[in-house]
Parts: structure tokens; C-alpha cells; sequence
């Protein structure tokens, strides 16, 4: 009977908030809207929008577009977590540590908005990064698709380096110093005994920088150029078009990748361990 | 979801919590305005309520909160007792969605925004006579297409601007045609540095720019257009889609843009153009004659302020206040008397307020709807429609 | 593990170049702050202190400050007390549909930000019929950080095991003398990371906050994205996020200071 009452508010909280929303969006998608009073028509229940998601050219590219950038950001994040974090976990003292955490962090307060402007100012024509590559003959990629994934890396990478970091302060130094004590190189611990341990904080960093830039539609608009992504072709439906229920049928389009993410995910059992 | 674990009962459970507040929805029924709309304008006004919810373009409705010296809300609040709230939106499509909830009395409206609140009946009528300061507003601002509908009012004009074309002098010639931006040999000479406002509406300008130069697709008016005309502008805006570098909506951005030189070319606002204020950058009404905003203030068919909504609209249209807004936002003030009142006294000359020569050019911003808005007996292609074209020019 | 006195400096300075990559564009908002030129294009025109000041004399940005601090605040209580609540559920029994709660838990963060709004939006306006409000608010920022809570403790409470508590059990004191005296000072830290990484994710939010938040709420994010608009105030925005940066490092360095401390403990 404990376990009722230590499951039952957060359960509670959690369907009858963020499951009906879902459900309910999910069957908005089966409804249309009168186009000129903009009124939401709950009559009729068609698969409409639903047919239309899955057959227009556009937003399969869209979708493509976005889940190629998602994985880009997301691999780049965590290759250049990972040595962060093992400096950090591993390596540095204490006391440098603890300034290293304080950086990685501090990046976190500057609002998101305001990095992404930041980075507009960086990459435009003759901004720092041509001002400081013209030396090298470093050309700024000016805004376009590379432009967002280089943003979008950046403005997560606090996300990807804190649990990696976390997960590895969980592996014990003793476990370490077995495994070089029986002969192993450095390099192997780390293949064969560190990385495995890592897998959970790995995914639980990757589901932050995935799903945070599958559904980003704001660093898009600021330094993506004339490209949209899935974010965007959502709000503009949602919010510009006045089209919730094809909004919701694109919105299937994250939901299902996702879920099918975590699903993968958990079949590893990494979700056990999260 | 959740679907490969879950329990028989769990599932039954979540069906259950799931369907029910769906039921209720559906039984609720539209919970829109329409059926609360008032055909009948009020013919009196009471007294204050002593609040008044504002929906606006940014830069509309300042308190001073952003900048203590741009503040004109304090004296009507001083005035009238109405304490203002106010939200700011960045389309006029967001705004559609915020005036739904109801939760404004007055709403800011381009006229691409005006018809689809009055036929939506979120818009009540509005009797001018409890306006006083309405008489000033230059003559041809008033009983427009954008703000009345069958002889009835719906709004009192705030102010108007074109879309012009604004291009950097050291790179590009200076253009007298739109053609500038639509014309595939000239578009190439500056492939990644074109610029265009983002959003459906700017369907629109290509559709002006068809309706000159190609007269065998017998475009009369931009914002009416058959499945035939919508597919020629949409082909001209995918060509264009190639040589654009970015889409603005926000101006900030385009600022920026133009100052570094990532853009050389396109679309503007006149307010754009002196903040830049950069002698290189330059902007020019095309021959084609441009596209353009007229912004009404209107009356929520929810409004629980009627009172003090009208002491707004009074208030925002009299020449001291109209003449701060509109020089704040950079456009043309609503008459002679708020170009008196500007402290830039080329204010109205710069945005060639009252000037009706300048604004027969212009084809202000109206709502594509399905009955064609020039009269002719085919359908024409509605907002719906415009949107969905224009995600896919962007692709 | 032995690394060879060069690997260890290849990290060092492979770590110590990312991270003054990571403070690049923080720089350039630093130089921005003070840059005559609105538009904030690089290199700066000139030097300024007119943001400055104008950020001074801002109440817009005061109070948006302000909410955000208490939204954030809010949303992170409610978050800890879920989130822990679950942790000890989902670690300490077992019971059918647990790898379903765990899903469950993930999911608001796991989705993009713009489908929880959207969902939401659509939840609170046309299915429980409430205006948005803070309270709108609070509510969609906990539900997608009670999993930043949860991970953190139950990752603690799996290695802590259940001996002290149940040793503590059978010496006779209660469940609440018990978590108070053992399970919650081994929790500490692991709380404290859980609730900044909360505080910090609902702070910064705006693609959830844009759907849910009444309209007479203005936080920090809502409040940057209005000024970006304005040319003339797009500067000052620059100024408050230095601002925010520089007020940052207290919370996390005590922060810091206490986990650290609490991890020297065990």
C-alpha cells in the first residue's frame, strides 16, 4: 500500500494532465477546421489530415530534414561530451572539477534566444568567425542548415555533458583500477569496461538533444536561412494557420519517431537504467 | 504509447481517463464566438469598468515597462481609470488564435486579420459617434473593405505602411520593378542574398506582380485569386524560393541582415529602412505598386470592457497618441491632425501619410476568401489554401 | 585506472578549448551589450553604456525576471516532490506496468516542446475549460521536469541499496523518522542536481511557456522574444542575459559546494 501512495499523485499528475492532453491532440488530428471563421468543425471524424501528412512530398522531406539534423547534433554532442566528461569525472581534481561543473553550467542561465542570436552574429558575412578565420582563410558556412546544427549543438550540449558526467562519477574508480590492475590499456578500459557502464547516460543525454531539437522551430528562423523544419511546419499550423488538426497530424510525425526511439531504446534495456 | 506492456486493467484505466474529458469536448460543442456576436452597435456608452484587455503589434500599446521614456498608456490610464493589459503578437495569424480566447477587448488588426475576426463573430460593430476623435481620421481611411463590412463599421483606422523594396546600393542596381526579386535572370545575380516577408500573405506580391505583367492571367486584385492564378504565383515564388537566403518576419532580423550584407534585396517597411539608416540602403515603391498594411483597432464581440474599449479606440486614434504610436512603429499616423503632433516633423512626409496618390499604389492586406473578393462568379482560393502553398514554397 | 601523463593532458586541453568555445558566443553577447550598433552585427560600431542603463530602468525586464523565478521555483518544487515520490515507487517495488511508468515519466521531455504545447494548450483551454494562468503555467513546466528529479534520485537510491533504511527500520524508528534522518541526507545532492537542472530547464523554456502561460504573464524568455522584435530594445536584451549570467554562478556554485560536500560525506 505504500507503493499506491507513492504512485498515485505523480500518475495521477501525469495522465490526467500530460496522456488526456496527448489523446485528446491525437483525436483533434480527426477533425478540420471551417477555413474562413477558422472554427473548429468536431462533427465530422475523417483520416483527412492524417492522408495528407503521410502523402505530400512536403513534409516527408521536412521530417527527414529535421531527424537528419537531430542525429547530427545529437552525435556531435556526445562525442565532444564524452572526454569532457571523463576530465571532469575522472581526471581533474577536485577542485577544478568543481570550476568545470560552474562552466558548464553557466551557459545554461544565458537565455536560449539570445545564444541563438549570438551565433547570428557570429556566422554573418564578416561576423567573429570569418573575422577570426580570416587568417586561416576560415569561410563562415552563413545561414543555412549547417548553421542550425552548429547552434543547436551548442545551446544543448550542457544537456548532453551532465548526465554522461553523472553516469560517469556512478562507475567506480575500483572497477577502473581492476581492470588495468589485470592488464588492460587505458584505451581498453574504456572500450571494454567504461563505455558499456555508459550506455544508460548516454541515451538519457541523446533523448535531451534529440527531442529538444526535433522540435525547435525558433534557432530554425534565426540562423536556418529559408529552411523550416517539422517545429515550424507544426506552429505554422497550430498557431499561424489556425489548423490544430493538421497541426496534430504532423505533430505525429515527432511523436512517432520518438516513441519508437524509447522503444529501441528500452529493448536495450538503457530506459531500466535511466 | 505505452502500448507493449500494459496491463489489461492499466489499459482499460488509461482508456477510460483518456476518453472521458473527450466525450465532454464533444458534447461541449463550439465554444467559439459566434453565436455571442452582436449585430447591433451600442448606442451609448456607461461608465469605466476600470480595465481593459489589448491585443497588438509589438510596439502599439507602450507602458514605459520597456522603455521609460515611450509611454502613452500611463496617461489614459491616468484618465480614464482603465488599467490596460496588453499582449503583443508576431502574425496576424497568431492573433487570430489570441483573439479566439476572448480574453481581449480590443484588438490591433491588419486587414488581413479584419475580415477573419468579423466573419469568425469575434468582432462587434462599432459606433463611431463614440468616437469623437474619429472625424479626424483622413477620409479615405474610413468604410474601407478591410473595415466594414455591408455598410457596417467594425473598426476605427490606426495607421498604415507599404511593403516596399529595399535593396543595398553597392551591390545591387537600383531597381524600379519588382521584377528585381521575380525575374530568374535578376534573381541570379544575387542567388542567397534575397530577402522576402515571411508569411502566406506575401503570396500576394507575386500575385500583384503577375497581375502587371502577365494580363493573360487576368488578375484583377492580388487577394483574389483562382486555383489557375494561386499556381502561377506559387511557381514564381518557388522559383524565387532558390535565390532567397533567408524569410523575415521578425525585423530585427532583417536589420541585421542588411547591415552585415548577408541580404541585399527585398521586401521592407518603411521603419526598417531609417533604423538601418544607412546611406548605401535604400528603399523604393516598385512601378508595380506594392502591397501594404492598414491596421484598425476593433472591438472584441467578448469584450467584458466594452466602456473602456471604447475610451481606448477614442484615446489611440486622437492625434497626440496616434501620433507617438505610429512614430514609434515606424508608419503612416491616421490624420492631418496626428502629423501636427509628431516630433519628427517630416514624420508623415517620410511615410507619406495622407498622401493619396502614393497610397492608390498600394493594395492593403485583405483576407483571401473562397467567394473572390473582386466579384468575379468562380471561386477563388482562401487563406487555407494560401498557407498550405506557402509551407510548401518554403519546402 | 593508470592514463598516461599525455592522454591526461590531451584531455585537459581538449576540455579547457571546448569550454572556451562554449563562452565564444557568450563573449560576443558580453561585447554586444556594450555595441552602438542596435542590430548587434559584428565587429561592434562603438561603445555604449545607453543599454546598460536603459536595462537599469527597465521594469519590463525586472518583473519578467521575477516571474520567471517564480514559475521556475514552482514548477521545480512540484517536479521534486513527483519526481522523488515516483523514484522510490519505481525503485523500491516492483509491480506490473513499472517500465511503463518509466516511459511514462520520459515522455514529456522526450517529445519536442511544441507537441507538449500545442497538447497542452488544447487540454487546458478546450477540455478543462481553465484560462491559462501561472497556474497553467507551473503545471506544464513540472510535468516535464519531474523526469530531470527522478533520474537523479533513483540513480541515487540504486546505489544506495535499502540497508541503511531498513537497519534504521529495525532499530525502531518510523518511516518519516527514517527518511528524514537517513534516506533524505544521502538524497541531498542528487536532489539538488535533479531541482537545478529543473530550475534551469523550466527558466529558460519558451516553446511549452508560449502555449500555456496567461497573457498578462510575461517571463523572462516571453519578455526577450517581444524585445527582440523592437530594434531599439533588442540590445538591452543582451544586457539582461549577461546579467543573468553573471547571477547564475552563486546558485551554482553553492549548489556545487553542497553536493560536493555531501559526496565527500558518503
Amino acid at each position: 500500500m505504500r507503493l499506491t501512495a507513492l504512485l498515485a499523485a505523480p500518475l495521477v499528475w501525469l495522465i490526467a494532465i500530460y496522456v488526456v492532453a496527448l489523446a485528446a491532440l491525437l483525436i483533434t488530428a480527426l477533425w478540420r477546421v471551417d477555413s474562413f471563421t477558422g472554427n473548429l468543425d468536431r462533427s465530422t471524424y475523417s483520416l483527412d489530415n492524417i492522408k495528407t501528412v503521410l502523402t505530400t512530398p512536403l513534409y516527408r522531406t521536412v521530417a527527414i530534414r529535421t531527424v537528419g539534423i537531430a542525429a547530427l547534433v545529437t552525435v556531435i554532442d556526445i562525442l565532444i561530451a564524452l572526454p569532457i566528461a571523463f576530465y571532469m569525472a575522472k581526471v581533474a581534481s577536485p577542485r577544478i572539477r568543481g570550476v568545470l561543473l560552474i562552466a558548464v553550467l553557466t551557459p545554461l542561465w544565458a537565455s536560449y534566444l539570445v545564444k541563438a542570436f549570438a551565433w547570428r552574429a557570429t556566422l554573418s558575412n564578416g561576423g567573429l568567425l570569418e573575422w577570426l578565420g580570416a587568417p586561416v582563410g576560415l569561410q563562415s558556412p552563413g545561414y543555412g542548415l549547417t548553421a542550425v546544427v552548429l547552434t543547436q549543438a551548442y545551446i544543448w550540449l550542457p544537456y548532453v555533458i551532465l548526465p554522461i558526467y553523472a553516469g560517469l562519477e556512478r562507475v567506480p574508480d575500483s572497477i577502473l583500477n581492476a581492470s588495468s590492475d589485470l592488464g588492460a590499456p587505458a584505451w581498453t578500459t574504456l572500450r571494454l569496461v567504461v563505455l558499456p557502464m555508459l550506455v544508460p547516460a548516454i541515451i538519457a543525454g541523446s533523448i535531451f538533444s534529440f527531442s529538444l531539437t526535433l522540435g525547435d522551430y525558433i534557432t530554425v528562423n534565426i540562423v536556418g536561412g529559408a529552411n523550416q523544419m517539422l517545429g515550424n511546419l507544426v506552429f505554422v499550423n497550430a498557431g499561424a494557420a489556425n489548423n490544430l488538426p493538421l497541426a496534430a497530424a504532423v505533430a505525429l510525425i515527432p511523436i512517432t519517431i520518438m516513441i519508437v526511439y524509447l522503444a529501441a531504446v528500452r529493448r536495450t534495456g538503457a530506459l531500466d537504467n535511466l | 504509447m505505452r502500448i507493449r506492456k500494459l496491463t489489461r486493467r492499466t489499459r482499460a484505466v488509461v482508456v477510460a481517463l483518456a476518453i472521458a474529458p473527450l466525450l465532454m469536448v464533444a458534447a461541449c460543442g463550439d465554444d467559439g464566438g459566434s453565436d455571442e456576436a452582436s449585430e447591433e452597435a451600442i448606442t451609448e456608452l456607461g461608465e469605466n469598468e476600470g480595465q481593459v484587455s489589448i491585443l497588438a503589434w509589438p510596439g502599439y500599446v507602450e507602458d514605459g515597462s520597456n522603455d521609460p521614456e515611450v509611454d502613452w498608456v500611463t496617461p489614459f490610464e491616468e484618465d480614464t481609470g482603465c488599467e490596460v493589459t496588453s499582449k503583443v503578437y508576431g502574425t496576424s495569424d497568431e492573433a487570430l488564435n489570441l483573439a479566439k480566447t476572448g480574453e481581449y477587448d480590443v484588438v490591433a488588426a491588419s486587414g488581413d486579420l479584419s475580415l477573419r475576426l468579423i466573419a469568425a463573430g469575434e468582432a462587434a460593430p462599432v459606433n463611431t459617434d463614440l468616437v469623437p476623435n474619429y472625424e479626424n481620421v483622413f477620409d479615405f481611411l474610413k468604410d474601407t473593405e478591410w473595415n466594414s463590412v455591408d455598410g457596417v463599421n467594425y473598426g476605427v483606422p490606426h495607421g498604415y505602411g507599404a511593403n516596399l523594396l529595399m535593396y543595398n546600393e553597392e551591390s545591387v542596381d537600383p531597381p524600379t520593378s519588382w521584377g528585381a526579386v521575380f525575374e530568374e535572370e535578376e534573381l541570379a545575380k544575387h542567388k542567397g542574398k534575397v530577402t522576402a516577408y515571411d508569411s502566406p500573405i506575401y503570396i500576394a506580391d507575386a500575385a500583384l506582380y503577375l497581375m502587371k505583367h502577365q494580363p493573360d492571367l487576368e488578375i484583377t486584385n492580388p487577394y483574389a485569386l483562382d486555383q489557375k492564378q494561386l499556381d502561377a504565383s506559387v511557381d514564381l515564388l518557388k522559383t524565387q524560393r532558390e535565390y532567397v537566403g533567408e524569410y523575415w518576419s521578425d525585423y530585427l532580423k532583417l536589420i541585421s541582415a542588411f547591415e552585415t550584407g548577408d541580404t541585399t534585396i527585398g521586401t521592407t517597411w518603411q521603419v526598417i529602412v531609417n533604423a538601418i539608416g544607412k546611406d548605401n540602403v535604400k528603399a523604393v515603391l516598385p512601378e508595380e505598386g506594392a502591397t501594404a498594411w492598414n491596421d484598425t483597432w476593433m472591438l472584441s464581440a467578448q469584450a467584458e470592457n466594452v466602456n473602456c474599449a471604447y475610451a481606448w479606440m477614442d484615446y489611440i486614434v486622437s492625434p497626440k497618441a496616434n501620433a507617438q504610436a505610429t512614430e514609434y512603429f515606424g508608419e503612416a499616423p491616421n490624420s492631418e491632425a496626428a502629423c501636427a503632433e509628431t516630433t519628427d516633423p517630416t514624420h508623415c512626409e517620410t511615410f507619406h501619410a495622407g498622401d493619396e496618390e502614393f497610397s492608390k499604389q498600394l493594395w492593403y492586406w485583405r483576407t483571401p476568401v473562397k467567394e473572390c473578393l473582386d466579384g468575379r462568379d468562380v471561386e477563388c482560393t482562401d487563406y487555407s489554401q494560401w498557407t498550405t502553398a506557402w509551407t510548401e514554397i518554403k519546402g | 585506472m593508470i592514463l598516461s601523463s599525455s592522454a591526461r593532458r590531451v584531455l585537459a586541453v581538449l576540455t579547457w578549448a571546448v569550454l572556451a568555445l562554449i563562452y565564444v558566443p557568450l563573449i560576443v553577447v558580453v561585447f554586444n551589450s556594450f555595441n552602438t550598433n542596435q542590430a548587434m552585427t559584428w565587429p561592434p560600431d562603438g561603445f555604449t553604456l545607453t543599454w546598460w542603463k536603459r536595462a537599469w530602468e527597465s521594469q519590463g525586464a525586472r518583473e519578467a525576471v521575477l516571474t520567471s523565478l517564480q514559475v521556475a521555483a514552482l514548477a521545480t518544487l512540484t517536479a521534486l516532490v513527483l519526481g522523488t515520490l515516483l523514484a522510490f515507487a519505481l525503485q523500491r517495488f516492483d509491480f506490473f506496468g513499472k517500465s511503463s511508468v518509466n516511459l511514462l515519466v520520459i515522455l514529456p521531455i522526450a517529445l519536442p516542446g511544441i507537441v507538449t504545447g500545442i497538447a497542452l494548450n488544447n487540454a487546458f483551454k478546450g477540455i478543462m475549460n481553465v484560462e491559462l494562468s501561472l497556474l497553467t503555467l507551473v503545471v506544464a513546466h513540472a510535468t516535464f521536469c519531474i523526469v530531470t528529479v527522478f533520474n537523479n534520485v533513483q540513480a541515487r537510491l540504486r546505489r544506495m541499496g535499502g540497508n541503511l533504511e531498513e537497519a534504521s527500520s529495525d532499530l525502531g524508528a518510523g518511516i518519516w523518522t527514517t527518511f528524514r534522518l537517513v534516506t533524505f541526507p544521502q538524497l541531498r545532492s542528487a536532489l539538488l542536481a535533479g531541482g537545478l537542472l529543473a530550475f534551469a530547464l523550466s527558466f529558460d523554456e519558451i516553446i511549452v511557456t508560449t502555449f500555456t502561460a496567461g497573457i498578462d504573464l510575461t517571463t523572462l524568455p516571453i519578455w526577450i522574444l517581444n524585445n527582440m522584435f523592437r530594434p531599439s530594445q533588442a540590445p538591452v536584451v543582451n544586457v539582461v542575459a549577461v546579467v543573468m549570467i553573471l547571477l547564475s554562478i552563486v546558485p551554482i556554485w553553492i549548489a556545487q559546494k553542497l553536493s560536493s560536500d555531501t559526496q565527500g560525506v558518503q
